[in-house]
């Protein structure tokens, strides 16, 4: 791992704003009062135990989950139900999922150019040259013309994000990519994100992977029962948290 | 330390392979399946000797009348006699070759789809879909300097291939889109798609091709006339689209939630996340439902005998009683077995295929 990761300077430009973020699932208040703003070129982690709404916070972001209440602003655009501002927003955010999600009827090459295609029109030439670029930097431009189905969990992770990168981005959104994975393939998967975030993306990412938060995190986020605990730069957030529920939960996640 | 040593690859038992292995698995893996095999045999030997017999061995093959069957088995004179009849129903015999080309034309202007070096299939596939109805149209029924061939002298195999064409080339899409809006979020669409499903799916196809032809006339105007074939055509496509809808649905209710998400998050909008993402890989789930259905709605075109439209089912059935050939049932109805067995094994037949080629999983 390099240690440049960390040393690159954030624009001024807020990308992410969510104001007072309500949202219920029926009578379940899963989002209490969520304020966060992010940066550009800002990486940060979201980390808590299961149910503490990490995933819902950053499904929010790219409306793959509605919130009832509060303000959230996405370069610019403000989410709401409006269907213009929802592709708008979904065209600059890039996510990758847990359990990869590619599309099993294409081959990997398809998979890229889909999106660029048939949301950005980009001329089908010009989109396969964009795929095999960001395959070529998530390593695999050899499995171009397989199908998801024929590759390892890493590979079709790493296929994940290039995916989502062919789209330019200007966020990516990581909702816990290495937890559907084999220890044997969890390097692989945050050596690409680590490069990622050397190349000055904005990142939100839910993992458990407190090495990755270490080597490339702004601040580290700590949620609990829909609510932001604690946030801190990843030293001071390791080495001294404030809150007892910070420290509970660090002491079980480090200790083994 | 010590190196551990990886034990060779060998060879499976000899009785697990080949020949001997499959007789073994297949038909001899127990005492109960052995038995089965011999009954299965027996049963075999038992009927397929004397069909042979009376289909071919014994058979008439050459003549004109009844008369020139003379030997015990099958008279296929009979069959050879009517064909054109059989084939083209009433259509004017100087006009056939007008069905024979719209036959040639479907057939030489679908080869290129199926060709799959060839580029822009899609929008040559797309073109054939809108241009050939069209052409078929005008071929078959004539106008625009082609003499007029009302859709009442239509008969026999080609008026069942078009009733069966337009029902699936009808029914395909219309059952697709009654499919999404079954699951739409906006509950009128949800509300008329549902009860446009469950009417039609609750209602034999006998019934409404009766009420196509003798209750819908008795609300219409009488200066209104819609074509006889016309209304069982589109009671058909109705009737058909309500069971594919159903097929499809549940090939949609098969894509995980994952799919929808990732192609959402992509900032594809909802006709492309459905069109690209999600119907290609529901429709090829449902692929042996959708053929299914087909292979049924082909076999119930049959049931337009009781409209009075001489499909290829009726006109053989007419045949049979015609006074010249009393008494050639069997030949008529197992030719009617053989033709409509043809066409529904192939399309089973092709089905397959289409699934293997889609098949993506674990090609290695």
């Amino acid at each position: 791992m390099t240690d440049n990761a960390k040393n690159h300077t954030l624009g001024d430009k807020l990308m992410i704003e969510l104001q007072g973020v309500n949202k219920w699932y029926g009578e379940f208040h899963v989002l209490k009062d969520i304020n966060l703003s992010v940066r550009q070129g800002e990486r940060i982690v979201l980390c808590g135990p299961s149910g503490s709404g990490k995933s819902t916070t950053i499904r929010c972001i790219n409306r793959l989950e509605e919130h009832q209440q509060g303000r959230i602003v996405v370069d610019d655009v403000e989410l709401t139900s409006d269907l213009k501002h929802i592709e708008a927003i979904r065209r600059e955010v890039g996510m990758v999922f847990q359990h990869f999600n590619l599309f099993p009827h294409l081959t990997v090459l398809q998979n890229c150019t889909l999106a660029p295609m048939w949301v950005r029109n980009m001329p089908k030439r010009e989109a396969e040259e964009v795929a095999m670029h960001y395959l070529e930097r998530v390593r695999i431009p050899e499995q171009a013309a397989k199908y998801p189905g024929q590759l390892s969990g890493g590979q079709q992770q790493r296929v994940a994000i290039a995916r989502a990168l062919c789209m330019k981005p200007k966020i990516m959104l990581f909702d816990e990519p290495t937890s559907a994975l084999d220890p044997e393939m969890v390097k692989e998967v945050l050596d690409t994100m680590i490069q990622l975030a050397e190349s000055g993306m904005t990142m939100l990412c839910v993992t458990h992977e407190m090495g990755f938060a270490r080597t490339v995190a702004d601040r580290v986020i700590f949620m609990d029962r829909g609510e932001i605990i604690e946030q801190a730069p990843p030293e001071e957030f390791f080495s001294n948290p404030k809150n007892e529920r910070t420290k509970t939960f660090l002491g079980q996640i480090l200790n083994h | 330390m010590s190196t551990h040593v990886f034990k060779p690859d060998l060879p499976p038992p000899t009785l697990s392979v080949g020949v001997l292995g499959w007789l073994r698995a297949n038909l001899f893996s127990n005492g109960f399946n052995t038995a089965l095999t011999v009954l299965a045999v027996y049963l075999i030997w038992l009927m397929v000797p004397p069909v042979i017999q009376w289909a071919v061995l014994d058979a008439n093959w050459s003549g004109t009348t009844r008369e020139d069957c003379t030997a015990d088995g099958a008279c296929w004179v009979f069959i050879q006699n009517r064909l054109q009849q059989f084939m083209y129903g009433f259509y004017p015999l100087s006009q056939r070759w007008r069905v024979d080309l719209t036959v040639l034309a479907a057939v030489l202007g679908a080869v290129p789809i199926f060709v799959r070096a060839m580029p822009r299939r899609w929008i040559y596939a797309i073109g054939y879909l809108l241009v050939y109805p069209w052409l078929a149209f005008w071929l078959l029924h004539g106008g625009l300097g082609l003499q007029i061939v009302e859709t009442s002298q239509w008969g026999g195999l080609m008026l069942t291939l078009v009733i069966a064409v337009v029902g699936i080339a009808g029914a395909m899409p219309l059952g697709i889109l009654l499919a999404l809006g079954r699951r739409s979020h906006m509950p009128a669409i949800r509300v008329i798609c549902v009860t446009f499903i469950e009417f039609w799916r609750g209602v034999p196809l006998i019934t409404v091709l009766f009420m196509s032809s003798v209750m819908l006339p008795l609300f219409l105007p009488e200066q209104i006339s819609i074509d006889k074939l016309l209304r069982a055509l589109i009671a058909v496509t109705l009737f058909e689209a309500a069971y594919i809808a159903e097929v499809v649905r549940g090939g949609l209710q098969a894509i995980p939630k994952g799919q929808y998400e990732a192609a959402g998050a992509l900032g594809l909008g909802y006709w492309r996340m459905m069109g690209l993402v999600i119907l290609p890989q529901a429709l090829k789930l449902v692929i042996p439902g959708i053929v299914n259905t087909f292979i049924a709605l082909f076999k119930d075109t049959s049931l337009v005998i009781i409209i009075g439209l001489f499909d290829l089912f009726n006109s053989i059935h007419q045949a049979t009683v015609d006074p010249a050939w009393l008494g050639f049932a069997t030949e008529g109805y197992v030719f009617a077995a053989a033709v409509y067995w043809i066409f529904c094994f192939g399309m089973s037949r092709y089905s397959m295929r289409l699934e293997r080629r889609l098949h993506t999983g674990h090609k290695r």
